[in-house]
């Protein structure tokens, strides 16, 4: 495989680059030599089947592996120019610039305000109370929530239903301001309803984020994104524009996975 | 309808009997613990349930000046050390005025508790102004005395040799009963005193006390450290051949028997680090030591039940790793490291060989002050009692069990209450 990342097709420029990054969970190598671009303001997919790596690299962006005792990471992940795992950066700070948003919903055991305003606090974003629920009321109503909520903000955030809690975490995330926001399988715990909400949700949240989302589903991939990116057993098998790969992918294996024949 | 879907058939009747019996060895295997149980109890109960009473016997005394208090100064301390017998066998002889000889004089007081005149002499030095008047005054009876008149001991079934109360002993009881001098009451002695060489002056006060201090020391030592020593072995150190050895050291120290740290505390806070012996404070302090596997244990196993997802959503916001833990983890786990920490303490609270070898089981009246006083402990105070030869310490011993086990089922009740009260769901 070639080192030079490709390029993307919309001609957006980088925000996030991977080069020849790999991954090892003790002697268990799960990524395998994959660069990547990550253009600004646009939704990236990753996808593959089960086990190929596609979480574990997008916990990269990150560094979520850090939390993780065996995990190793090698090779070069520049976000806006700069190496993200140099000694020098501050772990606590990348992670301020770059949200996430997990597979299962994990709000905090506490109020809905007290969840999304945990994020400014600790970073003490605002500068009075006023200010802090001027954040929090933002961040609900870009998340689609505040008008379900906006009555019971001191309602624990875990009494809400599923897609309402996913939806409080994309507005925990937004609260600190972020650039990226990474997606790990946000609707894999949803029923179609509540992923539809998310998807339009992503899909206005691109003008001022750039998401990078994995996922499952092939037709999520189509629908929300305009970068994908297959990976299969740790490899970064193609990426590109999304219509293309959808419709004239170049490699064999992407044609088999999304036909369905493997997977 | 077709024969295997009966359950009389063969293979479906086997199952179910497979079943049934299965479901009986649980049901006997509780019906005998809670019979154990409740005979352990109901044994305790009724032979404890006589030390909250106490046999009186009224006194008609004369407070003459001569005997009391000769000087006339009204000296109060003269007064609690002048001698009230003989005005109280006055008073007792006036019931029973055959008994004249010296020897009759001695059993006929020995009726009474060898504390009724020392109780008296507190009584008057309060209250100077009795001296030189008359009163009748309720004074505790002698322990004999006692467990005959609560039926404990049986005249006709045990012969006069073997008992102490002999048949003239028994009559002079009679005679006071007759003329209404003797009765029972509340036995607030057992609640308000030290121990005592005398039964029925013995109470539970001072052990109850140094409990409570050495709980206290435990508590204040044991607590924070376990609880740190947990955060740390669980959310900070690196997994490594360091903290196996230090993981496996501790689940060992857990099962180490409790005599041993009491052997520990001997050696290093008295013997080498000079602490004061039989105080609260080595005895917290070595309860500290036992207890502090079972809260770091019970932390652990609690904090490893937090779900990952909890610290992952505080990492993934850019909270620090003492953010995440102090902020999301901690307040988490707190009911059930408390919950924790309060079993931990009951298992100290019954704890009694540690105590033994600080010392702790010196022969307590005063009721200790401070975390430095001499002192014993509930568990001690029965096994002292239980060792007494007197046969009144055997119902004080089973009434300080039973307060014992009242306190540790209110340490569990507390725990449970805590674990309901601050729990969160997520």
């Amino acid at each position: 495989m070639n080192t030079d990342a490709p390029v993307s097709d919309s001609g957006a420029k980088p925000i996030m680059t991977a080069r020849n990054v790999d991954v090892f969970y003790g002697k268990k190598q799960a990524i395998d030599n994959v660069s990547l671009d990550i253009p600004e303001n646009q939704i990236t997919a990753l996808i593959g089947p089960s086990g190929c790596g596609k979480s574990t690299f997008l916990r990269c962006f990150n560094r979520m592996n850090d939390t993780i005792q065996i995990c190793r990471v090698k090779g070069d992940i520049k976000f806006a120019g700069q190496d993200i795992y140099d000694p020098k950066v501050d772990v606590v700070a990348l992670r301020s610039r770059i949200g996430m948003v997990f597979q299962k919903a994990n709000p905090f055991p506490k109020s809905i305000f007290d969840n999304v305003a945990y994020g400014p606090r600790i970073h003490s974003l605002s500068e009075s109370k006023d200010h802090l629920e001027d954040i929090v009321i933002t961040s609900l109503k870009r998340a689609g929530l505040y008008d379900e909520v906006s009555d019971r903000l001191d309602e624990p955030g875990t009494s809400l239903s599923g897609g309402q809690q996913q939806r409080l975490c994309i507005a925990r995330a937004i609260a600190v301001d972020p650039q990226i926001i990474l997606m790990d399988e946000p609707c894999s715990a949803l029923d179609p309803i509540a992923t539809a909400i998310i998807e339009e949700l992503m899909d206005s949240m691109k003008e001022k984020y750039t998401i990078v989302i994995v996922t499952h589903s092939m037709q999520q991939a189509a629908r929300v994104s305009q970068q994908t990116a297959f990976f299969h057993l740790g490899e970064l098998v193609e990426s590109g524009d999304t219509k293309q790969i959808f419709t004239n992918p170049e490699k064999e294996r992407t044609q088999n996975y999304i036909s369905g024949r493997i997977g | 309808m077709p024969d295997y879907l009966l359950t009389t058939s063969p293979q479906m009747a086997k199952r179910h009997a497979r079943h049934k019996r299965f479901q009986w060895y649980g049901r006997i295997a509780i019906a005998i613990s809670i019979s154990f149980m409740l005979f352990m109890f109901t044994a305790i109960f009724f032979r404890g349930i006589g030390a909250f009473q106490k046999t009186m016997v009224a006194v008609d005394v004369q407070f003459t000046e001569a005997n009391l208090d000769p000087s006339g100064n009204r000296n109060s301390s003269d007064l609690l050390r002048a001698n009230y017998k003989p005005i109280l066998l006055q008073g007792l002889q006036q019931v029973v005025p055959e008994a004249t000889s010296r020897q009759d004089r001695n059993r006929l007081y020995g009726l009474l508790s060898n504390g009724a005149a020392f109780d008296l002499g507190e009584r008057v030095s309060n209250k100077p102004a009795m001296v030189g008047t008359s009163e009748r005054v309720w004074v505790a009876a002698s322990s004999e005395v006692d467990l005959y008149v609560k039926g404990k001991i049986d005249p006709v079934e045990i012969p006069e040799e073997l008992r102490r109360l002999k048949d003239q002993d028994i009559a002079w009881v009679e005679a006071l009963r007759e003329k209404g001098q003797i009765k029972k009451k509340f036995n607030t002695a057992f609640f308000t005193n030290g121990d005592s060489r005398e039964p029925e002056m013995a109470g539970i006060l001072s052990a109850a006390i140094g409990s409570f201090f050495s709980l206290l020391i435990c508590f204040l030592i044991a607590f924070p450290l376990g609880i740190l020593t947990a955060v740390y072995l669980e959310e900070y150190a690196k997994k490594s051949r360091f903290t196996d050895i230090i993981e496996v050291n501790i689940n060992n120290l857990a099962a180490v028997p409790s005599i041993v740290f009491g052997l520990l505390g001997l050696a290093i806070f008295l013997n080498f680090f000079g602490l004061p012996r039989s105080t609260p404070l080595v005895g917290g302090m070595v309860l500290a030591l036992m207890t502090l596997p079972t809260i770091i244990i019970a932390s652990r196993s609690i904090l490893r039940s937090i779900p990952q997802a909890t610290r992952d959503a505080a990492l993934g916001l850019g909270a620090s790793k003492t953010q995440t833990t102090f902020h999301h983890v901690v307040p988490l786990a707190m009911p059930g490291m408390l919950t924790g920490t309060i079993l931990g303490m009951a298992r100290a609270l019954g704890e009694t060989a540690p105590l033994l070898m600080i010392g702790m089981v010196a022969f307590i009246v005063d009721v200790p002050k401070g975390v430095t006083d001499v002192a014993t402990a509930l568990p001690v105070q029965i096994f002292l009692w239980a060792d007494s030869p007197e046969k009144g310490f055997v119902e004080l011993t089973s009434a300080a069990i039973m307060v014992l086990l009242v306190f540790l089922v209110l340490m569990n009740v507390f725990a449970v209450y805590l674990r309901r009260k601050l729990e969160r769901r997520w």
